[in-house]
C-alpha cells in the first residue's frame, strides 16, 4: 500500500499556510526567480519567507519541497547553486530538480538533502528514471502525464524509487522540459527562464463585429464569437487552421483541466506514492477548497472507505475536465 | 575546421525519398557527418529500417562519417527495445536523444542529442565524465550562453554542435497531432504523416503562418539559418554546425555554408541565395540573438 500524500502548491506564503491548514502532507514552492518553472510575477518565496513558511510547515508536520526544476544556461549556473545552497541552510525536506548539473551538484554538496526528479526532465520509461536514480540518488519520480494506468503499474515494478504524479490542476499537453513553444513566440523561455505564455505579451482585441481575438506577442492564439468567453492564450491550446482544419480547430488540446479523481482509488492501488496537485498560480480560497477535498478522499481511502468522488469531480464543475492519458492510450 | 553535419531526417519521408536523399547526399554534398535514424516516431522505423545498412555503407564509402540517433521520447517496450539496440552497437557512433539512452549506453563513448537538454557546462562536465565525446547544444540557446557551453566542453575534448539550419523542433508530446489533425489516434494514424514532407503547417486564424506539426513533434514555421553568425560560431567554439533535412535542395543548402565557411562567399550573398532556396519559408535566428525564436535579427555590422 502506497502512502498516498498529498503534494500541494504554494505561490504564496499565504497560500503555503493555507494548504498546511488544509491537510498537506507537503507543498512544493519555489524562489522568486528563474529557478523555478512558475516564475511568474508576483508568485513564489525570497529567502526570508521560506524561512518563515518551513518553520510553519514542520511545526504541522508538513514538508516543504523546493523547486528548483528548470534549466540554466551556460554562464548562470550559480544562481542554481545558490538556490540550492539557501534551501538546504533553511531545511527544505527535498529539491525538485530537471537538470543534470544541478542534480550532481546537489547531491555531491548536500546529500542530506532528498532529491525528486521533476516532471521536466521527461523520465517516461524505466530506464531513464533508473538513470537518475543511479546517478544522482533520486528518491522520488514525479512521472510525465503522458502514461496510462497500466504503464504506471508496470513502472513501479521496474524503479527503485518512490512515484508522485500530477492528479489535478491544468494539462499541460507537450512533454514538460521539452517545449521551446513559448521562446519561439516571446523571447522568453520555459526551459531557461520558468516562463510559459507570459501575461506581459497578452493582449484581447476586441474586433468590429463584436468578436475577441486572443494573442500571444501579437499571435492570435484564438478566436472567439462576441457570445464566447475569451480564453487565456496559452500557445497548446489555441484554435489553428491546417490543410484538412480550413475551420479552425484544437490543434493540441482543448482547454481543459486534469482531474483523475475517479482513478484515484486504483493508482493508490498501482502504487503511487505521492498525488500532485497544480496551481502554485492560484488562489488561496481554490487551494483551501481543492486540498481539503482531496484530503478527505485519500484518508477515506486509505481507512477503507468509500471516498465521495462526486466532491472532487464537482471541484472542476462547469470546466472542461479530462482524465488525459491516465484512463486510456486512446489519447493520444 | 567547422563541420558540417546533416541531421537525421525529422519526416516521414519514404523509402525511395530517403534513398534518393541520401544517395545525392553521398554523391555531391560537402558535408563532413551525417545522422541517420529515426528520432520522432518509433512507428515509422520499421519503413526505413531495411534500407540503414545500405545507407550507412554507402555514406561511409563517401567518406562521411555516420552516426545514429536515438528516440527523443522512450516510453513502449518497442522504444525501450530499439534504444537498446542502438546503445548496445559497436559502431558506427551514436547520438544519444533520451535518458534511457544514456542508461543502456553506460560509460561507452556516445554523442549527446539535441532533446538531452545540454543547456550549461555542468551539465556537460557530467555527460563528458559519463563517456559523451560530444555535444549538440538545444536550439534555443543564446549567444552568451552558447560561448560559455562551448568553451566548457572544448575544454573537456567534446565536439560541440549547434543547429545552423531547418526547423526548430520546439516540442515534442505523448499525442499525435498528425493524426489528430486526420480525427485518428496514434494507434490508427494510418501514417498520414507522410502526407507532409516538410510539416504539416498551422495557421493562426488570422491566417498568420505560425507552427509546423510532425506526427508528435511541434516544429518553427521558419527555417533557423545562422548563416551570417557562422564566424561568431566558430570564434565562440562550435565545431560543428547542423543543416536539418528539409524539403528543399539540402546539397545547394550544404555548398552554401560550405562556401562562407571557407570564405569563398560573401555572407550577404549566400543568405541572399538561401533565402532563395527557402521558396515561402521565413528564415529567423531570434533564439541565437537572445528574441523571441520566429525572428529575423539583422547582424549590426556585416562580418
Amino acid at each position: 500500500m502506497s502512502l498516498a500524500e498529498l503534494i500541494c502548491p504554494a505561490g504564496t506564503p499565504a497560500a503555503l499556510r493555507t494548504a498546511v491548514d488544509a491537510g498537506a502532507d507537503a507543498v512544493y514552492c519555489g524562489f522568486q526567480d528563474a529557478t523555478n518553472a512558475r516564475n511568474f510575477p508576483g508568485l513564489n518565496f525570497t529567502p526570508d519567507e521560506l524561512a518563515a513558511s518551513v518553520v510553519y510547515a514542520h511545526a504541522k508536520g508538513t514538508k516543504v519541497l523546493l523547486a528548483l526544476n528548470t534549466y540554466p544556461p551556460a554562464g548562470k549556473v550559480d544562481l542554481w547553486r545558490q538556490a540550492a545552497d539557501t534551501g538546504a541552510r533553511l531545511g527544505v525536506d527535498a529539491f525538485i530538480v530537471a537538470d543534470m548539473g544541478v542534480a550532481d551538484y546537489i547531491a555531491r554538496t548536500h546529500p542530506q538533502v532528498r532529491l525528486h526528479l521533476s516532471v521536466q526532465a521527461a523520465a517516461s520509461s524505466p530506464e531513464a528514471i533508473r538513470y537518475y536514480c543511479e546517478s544522482f540518488g533520486v528518491k522520488r519520480v514525479v512521472l510525465p502525464r503522458i502514461l496510462t494506468i497500466p504503464e504506471i503499474r508496470q513502472i513501479r515494478k521496474e524503479i527503485p524509487c518512490e512515484i508522485e504524479t500530477f492528479i489535478f490542476g491544468n494539462h499541460g499537453l507537450m512533454v514538460e522540459g521539452r517545449c521551446s513553444l513559448t521562446n519561439y513566440l516571446t523571447g522568453q523561455s520555459t526551459n531557461m527562464d520558468g516562463v510559459c505564455s507570459p501575461a506581459s505579451d497578452v493582449e484581447y482585441a476586441r474586433h468590429a463585429d463584436g468578436s475577441m481575438a486572443s494573442q500571444l506577442a501579437g499571435f492570435t492564439i484564438d478566436q472567439f464569437g462576441p457570445d464566447e468567453k475569451a480564453g487565456y492564450p496559452t500557445i497548446c491550446k489555441g484554435r489553428y487552421t491546417a490543410p484538412h482544419r480550413p475551420q479552425g480547430y484544437y490543434a493540441f488540446e482543448e482547454p481543459v483541466s486534469l482531474n483523475l479523481s475517479r482513478l484515484l482509488p486504483e493508482l493508490i492501488e498501482a502504487g503511487v506514492h505521492a498525488f500532485k496537485i497544480e496551481g502554485r498560480q492560484r488562489s488561496k480560497s481554490y487551494v483551501r477548497g481543492v486540498v481539503r477535498a482531496f484530503r478527505a478522499a485519500v484518508d477515506d481511502i486509505k481507512a477503507g472507505r468509500e471516498a465521495n468522488i462526486a466532491d472532487l469531480v464537482a471541484l472542476t464543475e462547469g470546466q472542461k475536465q479530462t482524465q488525459g492519458a491516465f484512463e486510456t492510450k486512446k489519447w493520444r | 575546421m567547422t563541420k558540417l553535419t546533416l541531421g537525421p531526417v525529422a519526416y516521414h519521408w519514404s523509402a525511395e525519398m530517403r534513398r534518393d536523399f541520401y544517395a545525392r547526399i553521398a554523391d555531391e554534398a560537402p558535408v563532413d557527418e551525417v545522422y541517420l535514424g529515426e528520432v520522432i516516431c518509433s512507428k515509422r522505423a520499421p519503413f526505413h529500417e531495411p534500407d540503414l545498412p545500405a545507407t550507412i555503407e554507402r555514406l561511409q564509402r563517401a567518406g562521411k562519417l555516420v552516426v545514429l540517433s536515438t528516440l527523443a521520447e522512450v516510453m513502449l517496450k518497442r522504444e525501450r527495445k530499439a534504444t537498446e539496440d542502438l546503445a548496445a552497437m559497436e559502431a558506427p557512433e551514436i547520438e544519444i536523444n533520451n535518458a534511457a539512452g544514456l542508461f543502456a549506453r553506460g560509460k561507452r563513448p556516445h554523442r549527446i542529442g539535441p532533446f538531452m537538454n545540454a543547456y550549461n557546462e555542468a551539465t556537460i562536465a557530467w555527460m563528458a565524465r559519463q563517456g559523451a565525446t560530444h555535444v549538440c547544444l538545444p536550439s534555443e540557446m543564446p549567444a552568451p550562453a552558447i560561448a560559455a557551453a562551448a568553451q566548457a566542453a572544448r575544454h573537456l575534448g567534446l565536439g560541440v554542435e549547434v543547429q545552423a539550419f531547418g526547423r526548430a523542433s520546439l516540442a515534442v508530446s505523448a499525442r499525435c497531432y498528425h493524426a489528430r489533425a486526420h480525427g485518428r489516434t496514434k494507434d490508427n494514424c494510418q501514417f498520414v504523416c507522410e502526407e507532409d514532407a516538410d510539416g504539416m503547417p498551422l495557421r493562426t486564424r488570422d491566417d498568420q503562418p505560425i507552427l509546423r506539426v510532425n506526427g508528435i513533434q511541434t516544429q518553427s514555421e521558419s527555417y533557423i539559418d545562422l548563416l551570417p553568425e557562422t564566424t561568431r560560431l566558430v570564434a565562440e567554439g562550435v565545431t560543428h554546425l547542423r543543416l536539418m533535412p528539409q524539403a528543399v535542395d539540402m546539397v545547394a543548402v550544404a555548398q552554401l555554408f560550405r562556401d562562407v565557411l571557407d570564405g569563398k562567399m560573401p555572407v550577404d550573398e549566400a543568405d541572399r541565395q538561401l533565402a532563395e532556396l527557402s521558396g515561402d519559408t521565413g528564415l529567423s535566428n531570434g533564439f541565437y540573438h537572445g528574441a523571441a525564436g520566429y525572428r529575423r535579427i539583422a547582424m549590426a555590422a556585416p562580418v
